[in-house]
C-alpha cells in the first residue's frame, strides 16, 4: 500500500479508521478536532488514496485540480498540498468552492473552463508536481492531454473518468480502453503508472496515475 | 503586453495596483503556455518574494471568481432558469398541497370537493370551529398558486428581452423551459436541432439508445400547439418539422442578446 502523504492520517473517526486532512470543515463532514474525515465515497481521489493507488504525493506539492466543483475534494488537497489551483466552470458550485478557499490561502479559485488552459496559463504556473482532473465532460482524455503544458516533467497526472460523461451507451470497459489509448499515443501525451476502477467507491469510473512522456 | 504576460503584470509596472486591475488581469487574461509565475513576479519586481507572491494570488483569485460568478449567476438566462423552474416548484406543491387539503377537508365535509378550484373556494370561506387548521392550508395553496402566476408574468415578461426570436416561436414559457433543460442560452443555441427536438425526454432517449425503446418523437416541445394540436401518429414529424422550421430554433436563438460579446460570460 502506498504511504500516506504527510497530513493525511488514518483516525478513529465517528467509530471508523477514516482517512483524514486538517482544515476547516467544508461540507458538514465528521470531525475530531482539526481533523476532517475524507469520504472515498465523495472523493475520486478520496478513493485513489483509500485504495492504496500509487498517487506520488508526500505533502507540500504545488497542484492543479481541474473539474473542483464545490471543492470537496480540493479542500482535503489544499489542506496537505502547498499552492493549489482549483478550476470549475460551473457558477453554481463555484460559490460553495469560494467559501472552502476563504480560510485556505493556498488555494486558489478560478472559474474557468479546463478545455480552455491558455484562458488560465497567466495565472497556473507551470512544473506543477501534479494535477487532479475529475471533470465531467466528453473528451475526458483530451482536457489531461491538453492541460499537460502545466506538469513538471517528473509531475504526475490523477486522472478520474466517468464513463457515462465518454458515452452513456457504451460498456465502460470499452471507454476506458479508448481513454488510456488517447492518453498514451502521443508522442506529447502520458506512460501509465496504474489504472484501477473505482467501482467499490463510485460506479463506471477508471482511476488512471500517469507521467508525462 | 508588456514583458511579462502574467496576471502580474499591472504589479510589475506599479506595486500600487489597484485590486480591480488585477481582477481584470485574471477575469480577461490569457497565456499560450505557462511560466514560473511566482520567479517572474519576484523578478520583474511585482512583489517582494514567494509568499507575498500567493497572498496576493489568493486575494485577486477570490476577487475575480467571486466576480465572475456573481455576472455569471446574474445573466438574464440564469435569472430565467430559476424563475421557471420556481414556477414548476410551486405549481406542482400547489398541486400536492391540495390534494391533501381535499383529502382531509373530505374527513369534515362529505361535499368536499378537490383540486386547486377548491382549496380556492375553501379558502375564501369563514372557517367553522375544527376547521381552521385546514382552511388556513387551502390558504397556503391560493398563495402558492398566486407565486407561480407571478414568476408566470416575469418569465413572460423577461423571455422576450432575453431570446426575443425564441420567445415568438415557442412562446416564452415553452422557451423558457428549453433554456433551462439545456442549461443556459448559450448551451441551447449550440445544440443540434435533433438534441432540441427531444428535450426533456432524457429518460426515454436514453432507453431507446440502451436498444429496449422506440426513439422518443418530442421532449418538452410536446407543449407547443403545433405539437400536440397533431394527432399523435403525426407528431414525430410535427416536432421534426418544428424543430427545422425557419428561422429554426437553432438560428433564432442566436439573437442579438446571445451573440452580444458584452453580455457572453467570458
Amino acid at each position: 500500500m502506498s504511504k500516506l502523504p504527510d497530513g493525511i492520517q488514518r483516525r478513529q473517526i465517528d467509530g471508523q479508521q477514516r482517512l483524514a486532512t486538517r482544515g476547516e470543515s467544508v461540507y458538514g463532514e465528521p470531525t475530531d478536532g482539526e481533523w476532517r474525515a475524507w469520504d472515498p465515497h465523495r472523493s475520486k481521489l478520496g478513493a485513489m488514496i483509500e485504495l492504496g493507488m500509487d498517487h506520488g504525493l508526500e505533502g507540500g506539492e504545488t497542484v492543479l485540480y481541474l473539474g473542483a466543483a464545490s471543492g470537496t475534494t480540493v479542500s482535503h488537497v489544499a489542506d496537505v498540498a502547498g499552492p493549489t489551483y482549483a478550476v470549475e466552470f460551473a457558477p453554481r458550485p463555484a460559490r460553495e468552492l469560494l467559501s472552502a478557499a476563504e480560510s485556505r490561502p493556498n488555494l486558489f479559485p478560478l472559474l474557468k473552463d479546463a478545455r480552455k488552459p491558455n484562458t488560465y496559463a497567466h495565472v497556473v504556473e507551470s512544473g506543477v508536481d501534479a494535477i487532479v482532473q475529475d471533470v465531467a465532460t466528453r473528451g475526458q482524455a483530451r482536457v489531461a492531454l491538453e492541460n499537460r503544458r502545466f506538469l513538471a516533467d517528473d509531475g504526475r497526472l490523477l486522472l478520474a473518468i466517468k464513463a457515462r460523461s465518454e458515452d452513456v451507451t457504451r460498456d465502460p470497459a470499452a471507454v476506458f480502453a479508448d481513454a488510456r489509448d488517447e492518453l498514451t499515443e502521443d508522442e506529447m501525451g502520458y506512460e501509465l503508472v496504474e489504472s484501477q476502477r473505482l467501482d467499490d467507491y463510485h460506479t463506471d469510473h477508471l482511476a488512471v496515475v500517469a507521467r508525462p512522456k | 503586453m508588456t514583458e511579462s504576460s502574467g496576471w502580474f503584470a499591472p504589479l510589475a509596472a506599479d506595486s500600487d495596483a489597484d485590486d480591480d486591475v488585477l481582477v481584470a488581469a485574471i477575469r480577461d487574461g490569457s497565456a499560450d503556455e505557462p511560466d514560473s509565475w511566482p520567479d517572474r513576479a519576484v523578478g520583474e519586481g511585482a512583489v517582494e518574494d514567494e509568499d507575498a507572491y500567493y497572498d496576493r494570488l489568493h486575494r485577486a483569485t477570490m476577487a475575480a471568481t467571486r466576480a465572475a460568478v456573481t455576472e455569471r449567476e446574474r445573466a438574464d438566462d440564469s435569472q430565467l432558469i430559476h424563475a421557471i423552474r420556481a414556477m414548476d416548484d410551486c405549481q406542482r406543491t400547489a398541486n400536492e398541497l391540495a390534494e391533501r387539503v381535499a383529502e382531509w377537508a373530505g374527513t369534515l365535509d362529505p361535499e368536499a370537493g378537490s383540486g386547486i378550484e377548491y382549496a380556492r373556494d375553501l379558502a375564501a370561506t369563514e372557517p367553522e370551529p375544527g376547521e381552521t387548521a385546514v382552511v388556513s392550508l387551502a390558504e397556503q395553496v391560493v398563495d402558492l398558486e398566486a407565486e407561480a402566476d407571478g414568476l408566470r408574468a416575469y418569465v413572460e415578461q423577461t423571455m422576450p428581452t432575453v431570446a426575443p426570436n425564441l420567445a415568438a416561436l415557442a412562446g416564452p414559457v415553452l422557451g423558457a423551459r428549453l433554456i433551462s433543460l439545456a442549461g443556459g442560452l448559450e448551451s441551447l443555441a449550440k445544440k443540434p436541432s435533433g438534441t432540441v427536438q427531444v428535450l426533456g425526454a432524457e429518460d426515454a432517449l436514453f432507453a431507446h439508445l440502451r436498444g429496449h425503446a422506440p426513439s422518443p418523437k418530442h421532449g418538452i416541445i410536446y407543449m407547443h400547439d403545433g405539437v400536440r394540436g397533431t394527432p399523435p401518429e403525426n407528431r414525430g414529424s410535427a416536432a421534426r418539422a418544428w424543430r427545422g422550421s425557419s428561422p429554426s430554433p437553432r438560428a433564432s436563438i442566436t439573437t442579438p442578446a446571445s451573440t452580444d460579446p458584452t453580455s457572453r460570460p467570458n
